[in-house]
């Protein structure tokens, strides 16, 4: 049945031990793992591998570029104008909201100094590209366009238009990798907005779903609540939308409440985001900080 | 003379690439592991040639671009075309539904042994997406095999062709 290449194929096969091959790689990847999981040592290995497999990502990116580009070269006229017109309302709007927003912000300086607290220094800021690209499906990762090269570093946060999205987990040459803030891994401080109380919102691995498990029942939280970044911790700077209460359930004898949020930021959408450049350097994470990792002056 | 190998190459990339596409999150739990079929299929044809160390360098280009665990998926694809060798001859001779048992056995196995390693590392999660994969690779396993048959007979009557 089989035809007659493949038989002498076989039989010359059997001279050959599969069990050595198995054996050596086998322990190569049981050392790979353990050596990944505990340190790491591997972040070298996995750039190297990653420049290997940045071509494929970019070749099946390549039709939703394609995509956008298309739209952004065919489209008609009358549409251009109505989207041009649109964005120069939106940005006179937003330009009269910033003058007020000026004068805030020089009042809070003031506030500041006589208070005597560090002024908040502006963040600077990127926009980085997202590959159409699917990880693992049990997580929630993404891959970026911007590599280290292009100034991102590990632990750098991601924002887009209405809120945060998450943070650089593996900068590498060309691309880097990224956890949402739904990610079952991830966790970011938060505050209530009203009252100013501080928990941690963590991922549920559902993209449209945070999870807030560390409120006690007789915490003030209700639904609509808008919940922003704490700055502790020191990873994502503070004041930033990460999403709003939806749901505040809890049966009578649990200690803490179950709270769920709904993210601010449309994970399911994204297409760019912006990188943001801590004003403090990041020690736990980038221990050779790059130079976008620099205190602004 | 032997056989050109570098269309088998190509296929493992497209296979690759097939895990990578960007699906819905629906059909996301029904996409089958594309790489794991396919190097099953040639390590039972082409012994030889594509075997554990194949696998092993797809698992490593899987784990990368999955962003998992370095060195999972090279260690279950190994196990896998480890079973697959040691047992070739009597899977060749099966007939198709059978066969397609058998493959759904050994992606069950991979997909038990990478929730295994997820659990041993404190990652371990279930539902739809872990095992929707395994039901689909059955599932695609007869077009797969049909296409692959049809590569294989092209570069096997090429080769004939010319010696």
């Amino acid at each position: 049945m089989a035809p007659s290449s493949a038989d002498s194929e076989a039989r010359s096969y059997r001279n050959a031990s599969p069990g050595l091959a198995f054996f050596l790689t086998a322990t190569l990847s049981l050392v790979l793992m353990f050596v990944d999981h505990r340190g790491d040592w591997l972040s070298q290995v996995r750039t190297w591998l990653s420049t290997a497999i940045y071509p494929l990502q970019v070749a099946i990116n390549s039709p939703a570029a394609g995509l956008h580009w298309m739209q952004d070269n065919l489209a008609l006229r009358n549409q251009l104008i109505t989207e041009n017109d649109t964005l120069r309302k939106q940005s006179l709007v937003q330009a009269a909201q910033l003058q007020r927003m000026a004068s805030l912000e020089a009042e809070n300086r003031r506030f500041r100094a006589l208070l005597d607290s560090r002024a908040r220094v502006p963040d600077r800021m990127t926009v980085g590209e997202i590959l159409a690209v699917d990880m693992d499906p049990l997580r929630h990762r993404v891959v970026l366009n911007k590599g280290r090269p292009q100034g991102a570093y590990a632990g750098q946060v991601l924002l887009d238009a209405s809120g945060v999205v998450g943070q650089i987990m593996r900068d590498q040459v060309y691309s880097s990798e990224a956890i949402l803030i739904t990610d079952p891994d991830h966790a970011v401080p938060v505050e209530v907005v009203r009252n100013g109380m501080r928990t941690i919102a963590v991922g549920t691995g559902d993209l449209d779903q945070l999870s807030l498990p560390f409120l006690t029942r007789n915490a003030d939280v209700k639904a609509g609540d808008l919940l922003v970044t704490s700055g502790l911790g020191g990873r994502f700077p503070a004041g930033y939308p990460v999403g709003t209460i939806v749901a505040v359930d809890g049966s009578e004898g649990d200690a803490f409440l179950e709270v769920t949020a709904r993210p601010a930021a449309s994970l399911d959408r994204l297409h760019e985001v912006l990188l943001v450049f801590s004003p403090e350097p990041v020690t736990e994470v980038a221990p050779a900080s790059p130079p976008g990792a620099e205190p602004a002056p | 003379m032997k056989n050109a190998r570098w269309p088998v190459w190509c296929i493992l990339l497209l296979a690759l690439a097939a895990e990578l596409l960007p699906l819905p999150a629906v059909a996301q739990a029904l996409r089958p592991a594309f790489t794991t079929m396919v190097l099953i299929y040639w390590t039972l044809m082409w012994p030889g040639r594509f075997g554990i160390f194949t696998a092993f360098l797809f698992g490593l280009l899987i784990d990368i671009a999955h962003g998992s665990l370095l060195g999972q998926h090279a260690l279950t694809l190994s196990v896998i075309s480890y079973l697959v060798l040691r047992v070739h001859l009597q899977l060749r001779v099966f007939p198709l539904w059978q066969l397609t048992l058998a493959v759904f056995a050994l992606v069950f196995l991979e997909g038990f042994l990478l929730l295994w390693i997820d659990g041993a590392t404190g990652r371990a999660t279930l539902g739809p997406q872990r095992w929707g994969p395994v039901f689909a690779a059955a599932l695609f396993w007869p077009i797969v095999m049909a296409i692959m048959d049809r590569v294989r007979e092209r570069l096997e009557r090429r080769k004939s062709s010319f010696s």
